[in-house]
């Protein structure tokens, strides 16, 4: 196999070169680079109006900004960060990359439907950002609340578009995955031994394809409204706003599966790689996976606690909700039992996933304090609630896109990073994750709301410890992707299998040709057993 | 070329015929049932009838019941997604 | 690049999708739901206004393309070609006529000040004003899935007949197909919620 064969040197189709072997390709690892591109282009963007907003609050009254734009800014570091970050990143990204290769496929099973999603993907960003420049920013936080959302003067309908077609994109990349997972898996890899990743994405994917429809059916509802004025949220005309609290909390909840769902299955492939170990409780995962699906689609309600719906609703959702802490549970337990007794090697993307366990654990017990109606009415909407989406979105999703980045980065590209920035980085990240994040909870307990643009004197401390540990936390960001970067400068000379993986992803050369294998894949009966590994790696310390 | 068709299902004209004659006596049901003021189990009637139509078309107009056990088992839990979603709304509605 | 003609994941693909149709439109019944259970009584003042007629034509003509898109398929597997061509004309032929009743029902509404944001609906019964919120947002979305699956099956009209489509391989007008009897299932729900209501 010699370096010219990889898929960056051999275009699908062939007769195209330079940009267009790239913008109408249908090489599935192709249009995953793109999204990589594209989507770290809005993480960078949005990340930049986030760490303004913070600016902004570092101390009382005007700082940076006036509050129209602090709206504005808000709205659109949700909006961008949610629809177009969290979202795609994991699937989109990693998914298209590596799930045909996972289950030992050439390609997914719609290779024009996957280049559709991206240019409706591409569309939807240029809604996106088209909002920004007519008609004025939108200024509703990316919940879109009725009877504002319907009132205000500003540019939603745009971003409202966006949303729309960002969801198509997500919806049409689940449709692939399902239909990939389904008919194209290698002869003789039957369910129980498709890798954890791939399992997570086929539950994300069933969550994409059902919850999506109803978030899209719901924007248009407010398309409508702002341009026909039907009243169907109008209480003067009849309607009811909460009603459109409901429809959208049925797509957005199950849609906080879709972010996390992807996430946790990096974390599964990492830890027995790094703990040289089985992962423990391989069915139990596949199972929570699945059940994290299903539950996380019965208990939207949640958010609504002070909305004026009625007290049984408050009472059954709040029961409903303890009850997806427990799949979320058994996967934690999981990857800890897997670390147990296990030889742990120490690599930048094992430390970022134990960033992952940490942090997400911190978000999800806080959200027990959000799910349990008694004390939410107390801390609903507030810094708190700012605080622990964080710790889940950023603490979990994002620091699992970091560990995924650092895992497959040589797979990928074929280049090895500088191990001893990525840990500088990494620690970064994660000190100054805390120090942004944890004053919000002491300052949401306190009473501070979120998204307002001033607060009284006694929030100020918080603000300015929240607002420091920001910086420190891009600055890491920013040595991490720099330091990624300048991996291409080093010679593409990664082995297939730099880690010591079992996943059939490690048995094909790095960067992988373009059909993915060369020969036949050879399908082990059980995704995770380590014992050739450990044998390698013994022959080769005792020489 | 990768060819896996699988040998498809022919439903005879005569079958797809009776099939219409059921739905459009169905459609003629609903219409006289609905003539009769049954109070609140009016809407109950319709949406049984309707679901009944609907089985028909599903399970013969669009092959369902020859499908594989996949498309059969999601489709089904599509449905059931529905009746939550519509079902779980009134633990908000009815009690508010 | 290996090219697939699996019709079997390429019909799991269609139904995915159908299955995203489904919760869209289910979101507006949500809706209907909802409103139906606040308003029962000016639902039923709304559904008298509605068009039995109109109403119960259209259901009988869509049922009637929905059963000429399966023939066609079964016309297609046993290899007669100009039959299912005709019997796929006729359901797009259909699609046509039933576009052009919703039209004369809709401009008959409006020319009674039924529309949205009317004068007559929004001083009127709140209730009435959401059943006619909803009638046109629904039979609006229903409409444009009508078009959408005239054009789906006019697509596989032109392939019939230039030969593209044949008993060896007709995936695509089975898919096709799919969709259509999702537009007629979803109208066979739309069909009692608001004409037959009483």
């Amino acid at each position: 196999m010699t370096e010219s064969d990889s898929f960056f040197e051999t275009p699908s189709p062939t007769k195209y070169k330079g940009i267009w072997s790239w913008l109408i390709t249908m090489d599935h690892k192709r249009i995953a680079l793109m999204y990589l591109f594209v989507i770290l282009f809005w993480f960078f963007g949005a990340l930049i109006l986030g760490l303004l907003i913070r600016t902004e609050l570092m101390s009382v009254g005007r700082t940076i900004m006036g509050a129209q734009t602090y709206n504005a800014l808000f709205t659109l570091h949700g909006v961008i960060m949610i629809f177009l970050f969290i979202i795609p990143a994991i699937p989109a990204i990693f998914g298209n990359f590596l799930l045909p290769i996972q289950i030992g496929a050439d390609d997914v099973f719609f290779p024009k439907l996957n280049l559709l999603s991206w240019y409706l993907y591409i569309l939807g960003s240029l809604f996106a950002v088209s909002s920004l420049f007519f008609g004025g920013p939108p200024d509703t936080g990316w919940t879109f609340y009725v009877p504002f959302s319907v009132s205000t003067k500003t540019n939603v309908s745009a971003t409202l578009t966006a949303a729309f077609i960002l969801g198509m994109s997500s919806m049409l990349t689940g449709l692939n995955f399902i239909t990939t997972i389904h008919r194209m898996r290698a002869k003789g890899m039957r369910w129980l031994q498709i890798p954890l990743f791939t399992w997570s994405l086929y539950a994300t994917a069933w969550v994409q394809l059902l919850a999506t429809p109803i978030l899209s059916i719901t924007l248009l509802l407010v398309l409508f409204e702002r341009i026909f004025a039907i009243g169907l949220f109008d209480a003067s005309k009849g309607g009811d706003p909460i009603l459109y609290q409901h429809l959208f909390w049925m797509y957005s909840h199950p849609a906080v599966y879709i972010m996390i769902l992807p996430g946790m299955g990096v974390i599964s492939e990492i830890i027995p790689v790094f703990s040289r170990k089985s992962i423990f409780g391989y069915k139990a995962i596949v199972a929570s996976s699945m059940a994290i699906a299903i539950a996380g689609s019965l208990v939207w309600a949640h958010h609504m606690f002070t909305s004026g719906m009625s007290d049984v609703a408050v009472f059954v959702f709040s029961l409903l909700t303890f009850i997806v802490a427990i799949p979320s549970a058994v996967k934690v337990f999981s990857w800890i039992s897997t670390m147990y007794k296990g030889s742990i090697l120490m690599t930048p993307p094992l430390l970022f996933s134990l960033g992952f366990i940490y942090l997400f654990s911190v978000g999800g017990l806080t959200g027990l304090v959000l799910g349990s109606a008694g004390t939410d009415i107390h801390v609903h909407d507030t810094h708190f609630v700012v605080a622990h989406f964080h710790f889940v979105m950023f603490g979990g999703t994002g620091f699992a896109f970091f560990a995924a980045l650092h895992f497959w980065w040589p797979k990928i590209f074929g280049r090895m990073y500088d191990f001893k920035k990525a840990y500088v980085a990494a620690t970064m990240i994660i000190v100054g994750f805390i120090f942004h994040y944890l004053p919000m909870f002491i300052l949401g307990i306190m009473g501070l709301p979120r998204r307002y643009y001033d607060y009284m004197p006694k929030f100020e401390t918080g603000n300015m410890l929240a607002g420091i540990g920001g910086y420190i936390l891009i600055a890491g960001i920013a040595l991490m992707f720099f330091n990624l970067f300048a991996s291409f400068k080093n010679k593409r000379d990664a082995e297939a299998d730099p880690w010591g993986g079992t996943t059939l992803e490690w048995t094909v050369p790095s960067p992988p040709p373009l059909h993915n294998f060369i020969a036949p894949p050879e399908i082990k009966d059980y995704p995770y057993d380590f014992s050739d590994v450990i044998k390698k790696f013994k022959a080769e310390s005792t020489g | 070329m990768k060819i896996t068709n699988e040998h498809p299902h022919v439903i005879s004209y005569k079958k797809l015929i009776g099939i219409l004659i059921a739905l459009l006596i169905l459609t003629a049901i609903t219409i006289s049932v609905s003539m009769v003021d049954l109070g609140k189990f009016n809407v109950w009637a319709a949406l049984l009838i309707a679901s009944t139509k609907c089985t028909l078309v599903v399970l013969f107009f669009m092959h369902l019941k020859y499908e594989n056990r996949v498309i059969r088992i999601s489709f089904v839990v599509t449905l059931f997604c529905v009746a939550i979603l519509i079902g779980f709304i009134f633990w908000d509605i009815s009690f508010r | 690049m290996e090219t697939h003609s699996d019709t079997k994941g390429a019909r799991l693909g269609m139904w995915l999708f159908l299955y995203t149709e489904i919760m869209l439109f289910s979101g507006m019944f949500i809706l209907y739901a909802a409103y139906l259970h606040k308003f029962p009584t000016d639902f039923i003042e709304g559904g008298k206004e509605l068009s039995l007629v109109f109403g119960s034509v259209n259901t009988i003509i869509l049922l009637i393309s929905s059963f000429s898109v399966a023939a066609s398929i079964t016309a297609l597997r046993k290899n007669s070609r100009g039959l299912a061509a005709g019997l796929l004309a006729a359901a797009v032929a259909i699609g046509g006529i039933f576009l052009i009743n919703k039209y004369f029902e809709w401009g008959q509404k409006i020319h009674h000040g039924i529309y949205p944001n009317a004068p007559a609906l929004v001083n009127g019964p709140t209730g009435e004003n959401m059943f006619f919120g909803l009638y046109y947002v629904i039979t609006g979305l229903h409409g444009i899935h009508i078009i959408i699956g005239m054009v789906l099956l006019s697509v596989c009209l032109v392939m019939i007949l230039k030969n593209r489509i044949h008993s060896g391989n007709d995936g695509i007008l089975e898919n096709c197909g799919l969709y259509w009897h999702l537009v007629d299932i979803i109208w066979i729900f739309i069909f009692p919620l608001f004409y037959l209501i009483i």
